[in-house]
């Protein structure tokens, strides 16, 4: 059973689309200053002079033609044409465009992809060796992590990198390491089973799993 | 195939058939979608929340290298104006702008770099006016018309039982609901291309393809079969994408530059580009018998719709006709009108009128509890509605709404253990940034009940067609290949289809053809109807597929023509086999398959409703779906947070399809009144929203929302298919309300507005805004 098809449109290639190295996907030859106030100012045209490159899910993609403030999130999207990285407010505040930069977790939005040159960038895209992700990737199916779907690479991602720092994390940690990644879908109940049930099939049982029984009577007042 | 019944059936946690696309990124949404040479378009809004337009100069842009089209009113060849209900909204203003983000022009450019160096060099000569933004004054018999409309979208009077009829027990009070915003997290996009027809194709994500296209045919001024959509993936609707948006503005850039436009909105843009949640000033009046019987509801709303009509007279009908609860009312006066202002224009926001009245008549049932002396669960217990009771606007409940059984359900969930005094940070309210004092946190238990209607209402026909078509593979296997226009938003129709299909045909492989025009309408995946209306309209086709099947089978093998009907049919299919046990008949599907495919097409309509007569009284509701939540929270009295320590939910479900699925609903339903009652707010000031974006709008996170305690009862809804009830709105409207319940009674006061902040919890001095004035002048 198939979903909805892109239907033989060039569409989200989900990083797999790793053509020749600088495709310029927008038809950018030069951007400079728009003079709406966005912080772009006068480039020159620089960014028809200069390129650097970025280590992106394992391949060595050439940047050229990008304005040299733009995002690591604009590039990928609109310069290298990884859609499977999610553009959502732009401000950090999401998680949707979540990437390992160098291993670490970071919003691809609040990067200067200048700044990136020479460092390694995985998207979920990339990620797809790992058999923890492909664990993650099940769970979330599963167990119904996933509605609209578009915060899901983002979350994918931080799970990732959250279990993989830290396998055993119990449930109030799992929810620190994920206040970064907005769903407005799920409320978030599935998402915390998938993680759960990613641990649970790896063999590691969370500390404080279990609640505590026998706790003093609760009161509606709680005083 | 070994059993009867085919995996993957309804009844199953069957898993979604996008699932895997999704977790790899693969998944393509509307803003994805890219062609070569397109361009990519800009729109330009006006920074003032009322002014005259003088001139509008988009010389300069149109000379800048790589602009390809400028467009403004005078570039729309058809109606200038379009909208919901009523076409009272412009696609560009023209002479007036009523609020601060209104189209005023659009360029397409060949980057977006450019497109918006286009927009700055685009001259508007505006003469700000005066805005108009109270909603309680834009009726003054003074009050000046701010369109040719006038300033009332709708206002409806339900008189029901005797007037002036009290109980002895009293209690009144105002309240205040602000402005939520749907805030789905892929910002608006479309692809559109201009056709050598003359027409226009778009991929767009949308909730409602059919309405887009009504509107932007007659906008466009060509005929609806040359405006072509296709649903591209959806991040999330609850309602933000029932308005056109993109649609038009982008379909004129692409005939005009004759070029395939990308029309994409940032997260500032998207606030600004949608309708949001009505925001509700309420007063009610409840009496009551001395012991707790109710006696009278009175309610007056105004409900602020903005600048332009959106969906606001349906809200209003469902604010106003929900206004005095699930609750058995002998005497009511439920009042409300709907305003235009100079406020950003409110629409259809999960729940669609109902989370406002459900802040106040629950707020109004605790007090009411209190005055009493009676448990609130006692009290919502005693007064809950039944089948067969009367509603206020005359219409005769139906059955399932097993209203007293929800809440008694919740009250009986166990408790949270209480707050001790070792939990860390993250558990206190505050979390680990500004974690409370362990002693200065208080406890505070609350309840809600609530009913929301399901389905279109007040006479409208909003019917769902599917076709439906079971053929053989190139390697001849069966397969079931369904097409239907409902939009698939993540509400999990797209797997609710294929569990359908599955059993009536008994089928495994299921297709789904990409939702677009080329099918009849689907109608619009809001007020909780996909699943009974297009589930019946799946449903539908793939009984008549059947029937057609069999009846070639039963003829090829000489058998009467009544084998295939009902009551008498004796043929049946089942696991891939058409089997005639009578008959002594079994044929493979796929041999009964290989003269030819067999298709069929079904529109679904539910049962007719009737419109609001005079004195508000009519059958205005297909059905209702009931709730019930409870909430436990922890407040720091010193600083004003407040962490939810756990929800538990007892909802009327109805037939449950997809459990799985279900789950996901109602706990996205639940986070979403958290964010109600907590934080989500957009704060305009004269006009003008202060907070478009996720760094100053705020939702809840993963930290914020706690484990869903649920209970579902299955009650089946006789007229719908299979005994469904749509899931999605109900908890929306319980959740805050109970939430709120639950800080009043932590802290102690009267809380009188949602979201509740900090500075209502505690003393602070506040810089008065327009709502702390509503609520001084309320309070």
């Amino acid at each position: 059973m198939t979903a909805v098809s892109a239907d033989g449109l060039d569409a989200a290639a989900g990083g797999t689309d790793r053509g020749d190295a600088g495709v310029d996907g927008t038809g950018r030859e030069k951007a400079g200053t728009d003079g709406t106030g966005r912080g772009e100012a006068e480039t020159d045209g620089a960014g028809g002079g200069e390129s650097y490159r970025l280590h992106v899910d394992g391949f060595l993609r050439t940047v050229s033609g990008a304005w040299i403030g733009d995002s690591l999130l604009t590039v990928l999207r609109d310069v290298l044409g990884v859609t499977a990285v999610k553009d959502a407010c732009e401000q950090g505040r999401c998680g949707a465009c979540s990437v390992l930069l160098d291993g670490r977790l970071a919003a691809s939005c609040t990067v200067l992809a200048a700044d990136a040159d020479g460092s390694r960038v995985v998207t979920v895209a990339g990620l797809g060796g790992s058999g923890l992700t492909r664990a993650v990737r099940a769970m979330f199916l599963a167990e119904g992590a996933v509605q609209c779907g578009f915060c899901t690479p983002g979350f994918v991602v931080a799970v990732t990198d959250l279990l993989t720092r830290h396998p055993d994390a119990d449930e109030e940690e799992i929810r620190e390491a994920l206040a970064g990644n907005i769903c407005r879908c799920t409320g978030y109940g599935r998402i915390v089973a998938a993680v759960r049930a990613v641990q649970a099939e790896r063999g590691i049982l969370p500390p404080g799993d279990t609640p505590t029984p026998g706790d003093a009577p609760s009161r509606p007042d709680g005083g | 195939m070994g059993g009867e019944v085919v995996s993957g059936g309804i009844g199953r946690s069957v898993r979604r058939p996008d699932g895997p696309d999704k977790v790899s990124g693969a998944f393509p949404y509307a803003g994805d979608l890219r062609v070569p040479g397109m361009l990519q378009a800009r729109t330009l809004r006006s920074p003032h929340p009322r002014a005259r337009i003088g001139r509008i100069d988009t010389a300069a842009a149109r000379r800048l290298p790589g602009v390809a089209a400028v467009v403004t009113a005078a570039d729309v060849p058809g109606v200038a104006t379009y909208g919901l209900i009523v076409a009272d909204q412009p696609v560009f203003a023209a002479t007036e702008v009523r609020y601060a983000g209104e189209p005023v022009a659009a360029v397409a450019a060949v980057d977006a770099a450019t497109a918006r160096r286009a927009l700055a060099a685009i001259e508007v000569d505006y003469e700000p006016l005066r805005p108009s933004t109270d909603p309680e004054r834009v009726l003054a018999a003074d009050a000046e018309p701010l369109h040719p409309a006038g300033n009332l979208f709708r206002e409806i009077d339900i008189r029901h039982g005797e007037p002036g009829v009290d109980g002895p027990v009293v209690v009144e009070d105002h309240y205040v609901v602000g402005m939520q915003d749907q805030a789905f997290l892929a910002p608006e996009a479309a692809l559109v291309s201009p056709a050598a027809d003359g027409g226009v194709d778009l991929r767009v994500a949308t909730q409602w393809l059919h309405s887009d296209r009504e509107q932007l045919a007659a906008c466009l001024g060509i005929p609806e079969n040359l405006v072509r959509l296709t649903l591209a993936g959806v991040g999330g609707a609850f309602g933000g994408r029932e308005d056109v948006t993109v649609q038009i503005h982008g379909a004129l850039l692409a005939r005009a530059a004759g070029a395939p436009v990308r029309i994409a909105y940032d997260r500032v843009e998207s606030f600004l580009g949608h309708p949001h949640r009505h925001p509700a000033r309420m007063w009610f009046r409840h009496t009551a018998t001395a012991d707790g019987e109710l006696v009278s509801v009175q309610a007056r709303l105004v409900m602020d719709g903005g600048a332009y009509a959106s969906s606001s007279p349906a809200v209003l009908a469902n604010a106003v006709t929900h206004a005095a609860g699930p609750y058995r009312v002998p005497h009511a006066r439920l009042h409300g009108v709907v305003v235009r202002t100079n406020n950003p224009p409110c629409g259809a926001m999960r729940g669609f009128g109902v989370p406002q009245v459900t802040i106040g008549h629950e707020a109004q049932m605790d007090r009411l509890a209190d005055a009493l002396g009676l448990d609130p669960v006692e009290l919502r217990a005693r007064n809950a509605v039944r089948p067969g009771d009367v509603l206020p606007t005359g219409q005769v409940l139906g059955a399932p709404l097993p209203a007293r059984e929800l809440i008694q359900l919740v009250a009986a969930r166990p408790l949270p253990p209480p707050p001790a005094a070792d939990v860390t940070g993250l558990a206190r309210p505050g979390g680990l940034p500004a974690a409370a004092e362990p002693g200065r946190v208080r406890r505070g238990v609350g309840y809600a009940l609530a009913y929301k209607n399901l389905l279109f209402s007040e006479g409208m026909d909003d019917s769902s067609a599917a076709r439906v078509r079971l053929d053989l593979t190139d390697d001849g296997t069966p397969r079931v290949r369904v097409h239907s226009a409902c939009a698939e938003v993540g509400q999990g129709f797209v797997t609710i289809a294929g569990q359908i299909a599955r059993t009536e045909l008994g089928v495994e492989q299921v297709d789904l053809a990409p939702a677009d025009t080329a099918v009849g309408s689907a109608g619009s995946t809001s007020a909780s109807r996909q699943t009974w209306m297009s589930g019946g309209a799946v449903r539908g086709a793939c009984v008549a597929v059947a029937d057609r099947l069999l009846a070639r089978v039963a003829r090829a093998a000489g058998l009467p023509a009544e084998v295939v009907e009902a009551p008498r049919r004796t043929l049946r299919i089942a696991a891939g086999e058409i089997v005639g046990v009578e008959a002594g008949l079994r044929v493979r599907l796929a041999d009964a398959l290989a003269e030819g495919p067999i298709e069929a097409d079904y529109t679904f309509h539910h049962r007719r409703t009737t419109a609001l007569g005079a004195d508000g009284q009519g059958d205005p509701h297909v059905a209702f779906a009931g709730a019930a939540h409870r909430a436990v929270v922890d407040v720091d009295i010193d600083l004003g947070l407040v962490r939810v320590v756990s929800m538990a939910l007892a909802q009327d479900c109805g037939t449950v399809l997809n459990p799985l699925s279900l789950r996901g609903q109602v706990e996205g339903g639940t986070a979403q009144g958290l964010g109600l009652a907590l934080m989500e707010e957009l704060v305009t000031v004269d006009g003008v929203v202060t907070n478009p974006n996720f760094h100053d709008y705020l939702l809840p996170t993963i930290a914020d929302v706690p484990d869903l305690d649920f209970v579902a009862v299955t009650e089946p809804q006789p007229d719908a298919p299979y005994g469904v009830k749509g899931v999605g709105e109900a908890p929306t409207c319980t959740a805050a309300p109970a939430i709120v319940a639950a800080i009043r009674a932590a802290v102690g006061r009267d809380l009188r507005r949602v979201p509740v902040r900090p500075q209502d919890l505690v003393d602070l001095p506040t810089r008065a805004d327009v709502h702390t004035a509503g609520d001084a002048s309320t309070a």
